[in-house]
């Protein structure tokens, strides 16, 4: 027998709902930690969501914040955030910060005076400084993005429920709701709780876990489907840890090489990107768990009908939901 | 049972070897770009120089050379967002309707008696009648100055909208007229700012309308937001005035029939002009930078016939009178008639320099936008932070896949062997489509391909842990390769339509850098589905055909 690296033993019979108490009730807890959470603190959007301008600079001479903001200080710009960035991709000479400049009065997004004039402010405390990236987003498309980027999460959940609903049962579609609900609650909550920046990239980051995550939960449905037309009989909390168990090996192979594609990214692929591949990263754990551990639980809890394969042609599809036990 | 028909082998590996052929350009990014410019070069001008036929051969010229397009974010460049004052094209509307109506109007005097015209919203015409119980006449009148719409979904409506407030008669344009309108101006707009961007002569610019009244620029490798600003921003339009008089301290309301702008040069110094135009800048042919007499930077000029009569009949009739040249509502010059100019061209002298006058002469060649414009988002990206992308997105690219074969063929054996190179060739294949499609890669659609790395080994595992269960119920290996493909397969399809949903979601609704991402999501999706379904399979079939081994081990 040739050598074969195994993350999951051959047969699993893990109980997954042992701990369904703590692990369900916990996930629910920690949802409405993270809403709760954000509700509070906040997310630190960034100027997609909350109109501004942002200026990449880079000097190869160390950043000093507070000189940058003395330098800034006379031309009365409002809010002014000045932070410098790290990241291991970075030469010994490279310096970089980001500037961040509250958005000005009317719908314009900024006018070439005002930037100009920060870029020679900035020149007077260092001559190498260069301005790499220079963004700048007027109030009124800030306020139609927020709204476009929380229409294509609702979309996108909402298309994928359709879709599972069609392809499986109206239980199967609550519980892929309430994974999703979980995952996109929980993402959106770290950031709040670490403060990351929040723009539109985000919100892509947030579109594909949901891709992702029900990607896992529809395996395992899928053979829970399966399982469910050739066991006839045995009892369907059997049957979801059995299909679990099944796929088990699969979920944690796929889990494993998105993992170490992102975290190459994460390591190797630079700031600009940072924040949205950490989402992703942070995705794929959390939708791994929610399609282990959440949506199961939720069809286990609703039951579901037992006579797959069996053609009914009587009544309006509708009745179906009568028959749930 | 185990079997491939030839002809779907030769499919599979035919469009294996396409994929290939046709991402093989972006490895050689550089030589293929300057190739593909060598040829549209020589394409534009006719000519071949040594250096061009050089630059030409860098790349044969039978293999494929579209290259996929860097996004702003990875190639540097300026990009905006503008929204485009439609309703200034309303108040031109009106205001030239006015002096029509009111001699269509005085006309009928005996029966409406005087009327004037009210301050209003740009937008109407707002007309007080000092007879009010004619109004039927008045509206009948107005009437009779509207048209039909010029439009295929305005066919059998009028024009104007004309409706009485007690005395007032009021007039807009209708419904269908505004949308005739608004599509005209937004289709004026895009030309003309594409002509100008094309001026500059930078690569592939992208402009398109986003919505009702704003347009979306993308212009790869210009300096900054602020200069592509500066070269669309600018309305540009010119018109000759006859001057009334000179004045510092300006009027506020100004006589009907004139208007009062401030002087350039002069500060302070306000000219009273005429409100019609003499001749307007539709009428040019041809703007061009020059130098005056004294030497000084100027802008020369040539009209067409219609405003070359028109120009020289003024010149001839007011010599010895001054006339001023405006430009964007600002009086650039005012020189004097010396004598009858017949010929149709003229210079526009004034405080320019080299550059000033060049870009004037751009802008006036262009034409005049038909509206002003707001921009409501900019974004500059140097080119060095857009090549620092690539690079780490390319070093993490390398890393991830070389992580993801060790990892699969680890875990699987020859099996996982398979799998690489299914992979090597969904690269591949998704590079090609991205490029025969002429897709933007962006800095998030590098990180989509990273994704579609991890996530395309998803269908062969599914796969593969199949045939491991198969193989346990023992019925032969060959029928284990078959029900593992087969019984795989509805769970793959789900997984992969519901991350298809979200895909299509992102790409309708995000913009820019998302919209990349989506694309490359969507075509690693198909690739990703095609090499881990079909070409794994020939390659498991082929082997299996070759060795029948008793029993195998995934």
């Amino acid at each position: 027998m040739a050598f074969r690296l195994k993350l999951v033993p051959d047969q699993t019979n893990i109980d997954f709902f042992r701990w369904a108490g703590l692990t369900f009730w916990g996930s629910i807890a920690l949802v409405v930690l993270s809403i709760l959470y954000t509700a509070v603190a906040g997310l630190n959007f960034g100027i997609d969501f909350r109109g501004g301008t942002t200026i990449r600079t880079e000097a190869a001479n160390p950043v000093d914040v507070a000189e940058y903001r003395q330098a800034l200080a006379p031309l009365n710009l409002g809010d002014v955030s000045i932070s410098e960035v790290f990241d291991p991709t970075f030469g010994e000479n490279k310096h970089v910060a980001m500037l961040r400049i509250q958005a000005q009065e009317g719908d314009e997004a900024i006018t070439p005076e005002i930037i100009q004039a920060v870029e020679q402010a900035l020149k007077q405390v260092d001559p190498t400084i260069r301005f790499t990236a220079v963004e700048s987003v007027g109030p009124k498309v800030s306020g139609e993005l927020i709204r476009t980027a929380i229409w294509s999460v609702l979309a996108g959940v909402a298309a994928i429920c359709v879709y599972i609903w069609l392809r499986f049962e109206w239980q199967f579609s609550v519980g892929a709701l309430v994974a999703l609900i979980h995952d996109v609650a929980l993402t959106v909550g770290i950031f709040s709780l670490f403060q990351i920046k929040f723009d539109l990239s985000i919100i892509a980051a947030l579109l594909t876990i949901l891709g992702y995550s029900i990607n896992d939960t529809v395996v395992v449905f899928d053979r829970l489907r399966e399982n469910l037309i050739k066991y006839k009989t045995r009892p369907l909390r059997d049957l979801c840890n059995l299909s679990a168990n099944e796929t088990l090996s699969r979920t944690i192979m796929t889990s494993g090489t998105t993992l170490l594609a992102l975290i190459a990214l994460l390591v190797f692929g630079g700031d600009v990107i940072r924040g949205f591949v950490f989402a992703m990263t942070w995705g794929v754990i959390v939708g791994t768990y929610s399609s282990l551990y959440v949506a199961k639980n939720i069809v286990l809890m609703l039951g579901v009908k037992r006579d797959w394969g069996v053609k009914k042609d009587d009544g309006p599809a509708g009745t179906q939901f009568a028959e749930g036990k | 049972m185990l079997q491939i028909p030839l002809w779907k082998r030769v499919i599979i590996w035919g469009l294996c070897a396409l994929g290939v052929l046709t991402a093989l350009p972006n490895l050689f990014y550089d030589r293929v770009e300057r190739h593909n410019d060598a040829v549209a070069t020589i394409e534009r001008t006719g000519v071949e120089t040594p250096e061009l036929a050089a630059e030409r051969a860098l790349w044969p010229d039978w293999l494929p050379s579209n290259l996929v397009n860097l996004g702003l974010d990875l190639r540097g460049g300026a990009h905006l967002l503008a929204e485009v004052h439609l309703e200034d094209v309303y108040k031109a509307r009106m205001d030239a309707l006015w002096p029509e109506m009111r001699r269509a109007l005085a006309e009928a005097r005996a029966e409406i008696g005087g009327i004037r015209r009210l301050p209003s919203d740009p937008s109407e015409l707002r007309i007080r009648i000092e007879r009010p119980e004619a109004m039927a006449r008045a509206v009948e009148i107005a009437n009779s100055l509207s048209s039909n719409v010029v439009s295929l979904s305005g066919i059998g409506q009028r024009d104007l909208d004309i409706t009485a407030e007690g005395d007032t008669l009021v007039i807009r344009l209708s419904e269908a007229e505004r949308a005739a309108t608004d599509d005209r101006t937004m289709a004026q707009a895009l030309e003309i700012i594409r002509r100008r961007v094309d001026e500059v002569g930078t690569r592939e610019p992208t402009i398109m309308r986003q919505g009702t009244n704003r347009i979306l620029i993308q212009v790869p490798g210009i300096g900054s937001a602020a200069e592509l600003k500066e070269l669309i921003g600018t309305t540009a339009r010119l018109t000759f005035h006859p001057v009334i008089g000179r004045t510092t301290e300006p009027d506020p309301t100004p006589r009907p029939g004139t208007i009062v702008l401030p002087s350039v040069d002069e500060p302070g110094v306000h000219y009273i002009l005429d409100e019609v135009p003499v001749v307007t800048g539709e009428d040019l042919v041809d703007a061009r930078p020059d130098f005056d007499q004294n030497g000084r930077p100027a802008v020369s000029f040539r009209f067409n016939p219609s405003g070359a009569r028109r120009f020289g009949d003024y010149t001839a009739a007011n010599v010895g009178q001054l006339f001023a040249i405006v430009l964007d509502n600002e009086v650039i010059s005012a020189p004097r008639i010396n004598q009858h100019i017949p010929g149709g061209s003229g210079i526009i002298t004034g405080n320019f320099t080299v550059e000033s006058a060049t870009n004037l002469a751009v802008l006036l060649r262009a034409g005049a936008l038909p509206a002003g414009m707001t921009f409501l988002e900019e974004r500059t990206i140097g080119p060095e932070l857009g090549q620092d992308s690539i690079e780490a997105g390319r070093i993490a690219a390398i890393i991830g896949t070389v992580g993801v074969v060790v990892f699969v063929i680890l875990s699987y054996g020859l099996f996982g062997v398979f799998t690489s190179i299914a992979l090597g060739l969904n690269i591949a294949m998704l590079f090609g489509i991205l490029s025969t499609i002429g897709a933007t890669l962006t800095l998030p659609g590098i990180a989509g391909i990273v994704l579609t790395v991890g996530m395309a080994v998803d269908a062969n595992v599914l796969i593969f842990e199949r045939i491991r269960e198969e193989l346990r119920t023992a019925r032969g290996p060959a029928r284990a390769i078959e029900l593992g493909y087969e019984r795989a397969m509805s769970a793959i399809v789900d997984a992969n339509i519901t991350t298809f949903i979200t895909a299509l979601i992102l790409f309708f609704l995000g913009s820019g850098p998302v919209k990349g991402f989506a694309v490359t999501l969507v075509v690693g999706l198909v690739t990703s589905v095609f090499t881990a379904i079909w070409v794994t399979r020939v390659m498991v079939v082929t082997w299996f055909e070759r060795r029948r081994p008793r029993q195998i081990t995934v």
